[in-house]
């Protein structure tokens, strides 16, 4: 009897049910990218999709796998600030589909002051920081003065500083390509230390700070949200516009300031990929990247926590990782894409999977009720329901 | 200058389509972000049947084809959104952004893996249709007629008589403003709901394939529409949500588009000697500005957003 209250405490626990919504995401999104990988040619299909799934853990040698993670775990820190950047903005109730942006504008000048300035690292992630900063408080200020819906702003500002980055960075880039200068030639200084951390994913450069720091992050912004009276100001604007002005709190600043950290934090995702050298920003691409949609996948996949969202961050690397390594002669790599995509979707229904999921619990334990109690309290019950009536 | 009247009345064609499609989605009560990917959805749907007619089909077989193709595949993909967002009650916006995701990686494994299965060294995403694209187009002088021109004047036509003189269209509206009085006379919601949503599958499939023929004839589905879905929105809200008035912004909207086609070839803006980047942000920079001056009175419908729930009163 014990045990089964137990296992219903349990089942009744909501970061129980978090981490079990985002499992059921999980395996129905990998159960239709197998269906299409089937599809495709049922031959591989298994492979594939095992592949997928392991990513690193499927090289052959430790060295080799230890570096692959290390690949993983550098990309996951970006990822992981942008998703924290939506992730943060959705508990003050606001969609920050921007953050895409924000990275753009973080990597513009977070470059920008590295190669044509010759900054050090630390300068160059806080003119990244700042500039996503400014980038969301626009959005932010057009919301909150000229009510202009935040996802609409921040898609056409994801656009705008596309173009404004590609113009900017094409003065630093190199002459006989498309891609900015290398920082490892160009400014040794802005690359990000690894202070020993590459010395474990076998000599990994690009394994650095950054990926430490970006789990810092996450923490601060579950301390700030759920321990500060920052933090209960802002998560009430979010709930309650109105009820948070007659609170007597600043409504209209609580907006601009949720984007700006918002954007802070997507501008820092950027300087967290490009200043490890990880890969230079290509100046001739069309469409805005992949990063900030992708953590709007790894920040509902966490279930709207900030630590959930580390987990989920490096799922969703890890899998569009993995899809880079499939067989490319046979499967698009871009199932990956597809399969993060199909969770986002799927995510969408968690709050009436928990409905559901809480109504079944309730009636259970009524039933249990029922059966336990005497006929007396059933007439009691019954008397109590024709009340109702 | 033809070239850009040209240019304009084509991109005008595919924003006010798609606004449109907002238009119907939004007086339901049902704010469709998934405009883009409806779009992606139906120039995949138009470019494989281009691509799979054969080659001798007349000119008419090919534009009802392609037309019906595009239509058929954004209908069946709104669903989606109608699912997830009247049945389910789910986040209207998270869904249309997972939709927008999943249409471009939807797109792009399905053109792959064609290509791949057709010849294993093709490996690209893009579909061309050269030839097909000509059946299309009617010279009339040297202007560039597009069939789906007439298209888009006759649905807007359609969508204006529609919204406001018939008992179907004042009923649609009715849900997005207060659905729980329309409900109490008897008006069933989440029907009308899922015919808005439909509707905007149908207009956002056809402006998918008129935006990916439109001055090119070939596509590379990685791109997905370059957010034209979401400038379609914001042609929506310039519209404030009337058809009248979205055929206008299109047009406005439309201009600044189709500048950064054409503008090496008009004399004083070739000499102004700016970047081609520059004429790329236009379009958006625009729509932000003119949204920050149209949106603080804003007629959007009420209960946009706002799932509908029959025991809430």
């Amino acid at each position: 009897m014990n045990e089964k209250a137990e296992k219903k405490s349990l089942l009744k626990n909501p970061s129980f049910q978090a981490i079990l919504t985002s499992l059921i995401c999980i395996a129905l999104g990998l159960l239709i990218g197998y269906i299409v990988l089937l599809i495709i040619n049922p031959v591989g299909a298994g492979e594939a999709i095992k592949t997928i799934l392991l990513n690193f853990l499927s090289r052959s040698s430790h060295p080799a796998r230890m570096k692959a993670l290390g690949n993983t775990l550098a990309k996951t820190a970006p990822l992981l600030m942008c998703a924290l950047s939506i992730c943060f903005c959705y508990k003050v109730g606001l969609f920050n589909i921007g953050a895409a942006g924000q990275y753009e504008a973080g990597a513009c000048f977070g470059l920008y002051a590295a190669l044509a300035w010759h900054m050090p690292w630390f300068v160059c992630l806080l003119i990244a920081a700042l500039a996503g900063a400014v980038v969301g408080a626009i959005s932010g200020a057009l919301k909150a003065y000229r009510n202009v819906n935040e996802v609409i702003s921040g898609i056409m500002l994801n656009w705008i500083l596309l173009y404004l980055t590609n113009m900017m960075l094409n003065k630093v880039k190199d002459p006989a390509s498309p891609y900015t200068l290398k920082l490892a030639s160009a400014n040794k200084a802005a690359l990000i230390p690894t202070a020993g951390l590459n010395a474990m994913f076998s000599n990994n450069k690009t394994v650095t700070l950054a990926i430490p720091l970006a789990i810092l992050f996450a923490i601060l912004i579950w301390v700030i949200l759920s321990k500060t009276k920052f933090g209960y100001e802002l998560k009430a604007t979010g709930y309650n516009k109105e009820a948070a002005m007659y609170a007597g709190m600043k409504e209209k600043q609580n907006i601009i300031v949720t984007l700006a950290i918002g954007g802070a934090l997507a501008g820092i995702g950027a300087a967290f990929l490009f200043l490890t050298g990880y890969q230079e920003w290509s100046t001739t691409q069309t469409s805005v990247p992949g990063m900030g949609f992708n953590g709007i996948a790894a920040t509902f996949l966490g279930g709207l926590h900030p630590i959930g969202t580390i987990f989920a961050s490096f799922f969703i690397q890890s899998i569009t990782d993995g899809g880079a390594l499939i067989n490319k002669s046979v499967y698009p790599s871009q199932i990956s894409d597809l399969i993060s995509s199909i969770i986002i979707y799927l995510c969408g229904f968690v709050l009436f999977f928990k409905f559901a999921l809480n109504n079944w619990i309730d009636r259970g334990s009524k039933k249990k009720e029922v059966s336990k109690v005497t006929g007396k309290e059933i007439k009691a019950d019954d008397a109590s329901k024709g009340g109702d009536k | 200058m033809l070239l850009l009247v040209q240019y304009t009345i084509i991109f005008a064609s595919v924003l006010c389509l798609v606004a449109l499609g907002g238009c119907f989605s939004e007086h339901s009560g049902v704010i469709n972000l998934g405009l883009e990917g409806i779009m992606v959805m139906g120039a995949l749907g138009g470019a494989v049947t281009m691509f799979l007619l054969p080659s001798d089909s007349s000119k008419i077989v090919i534009v009802l084809a392609t037309t019906l193709a595009a239509v058929i595949i954004g209908v069946i993909y709104s669903c989606l959104l109608a699912v997830a967002s009247i049945n389910f009650k789910a986040d209207q916006t998270l869904i249309g952004t997972a939709m927008n995701l999943l249409a471009t990686a939807a797109a792009t494994v399905f053109v792959r893996a064609m290509n791949t299965s057709l010849n294993p060294d093709n490996v690209s995403s893009s579909i061309q249709y050269i030839h097909e694209k000509k059946a299309f187009l009617k010279y009339i002088g040297k202007f560039e007629f597009n069939w789906f021109m007439l298209m888009a004047i006759v649905l807007l036509i359609v969508s204006y008589f529609v919204l406001y003189k018939t008992k179907f269209g004042l009923r649609l509206q009715a849900c997005g403003e207060n659905p729980q009085a329309a409900d109490s006379v008897g008006i069933n919601v989440y029907a009308m709901r899922w015919a808005g949503v439909l509707i905007s599958g149908f207009l956002g499939g056809l402006g998918g394939i008129v935006y990916i023929t439109a001055g090119v004839s070939e596509w590379k589905f990685e791109m997905g529409v370059a957010g034209f879905g979401f400038l379609a929105l914001a042609v929506m809200i310039f519209g404030q949500w009337r058809p009248t008035k979205i055929a206008l912004a299109a047009l406005l909207f439309g201009m600044f588009r189709a500048l950064s086609n054409v503008y090496t070839g008009i004399g004083f803006l070739a000499a102004l000697h700016m970047p081609s980047t520059v004429y790329n942000m236009l379009p958006y920079i625009i729509s932000l500005i003119v949204l920050a001056f149209t949106s603080k009175n804003s007629r959007a419908p009420k209960a946009e957003g706002i799932p509908y729930d029959k025991g809430m009163r």
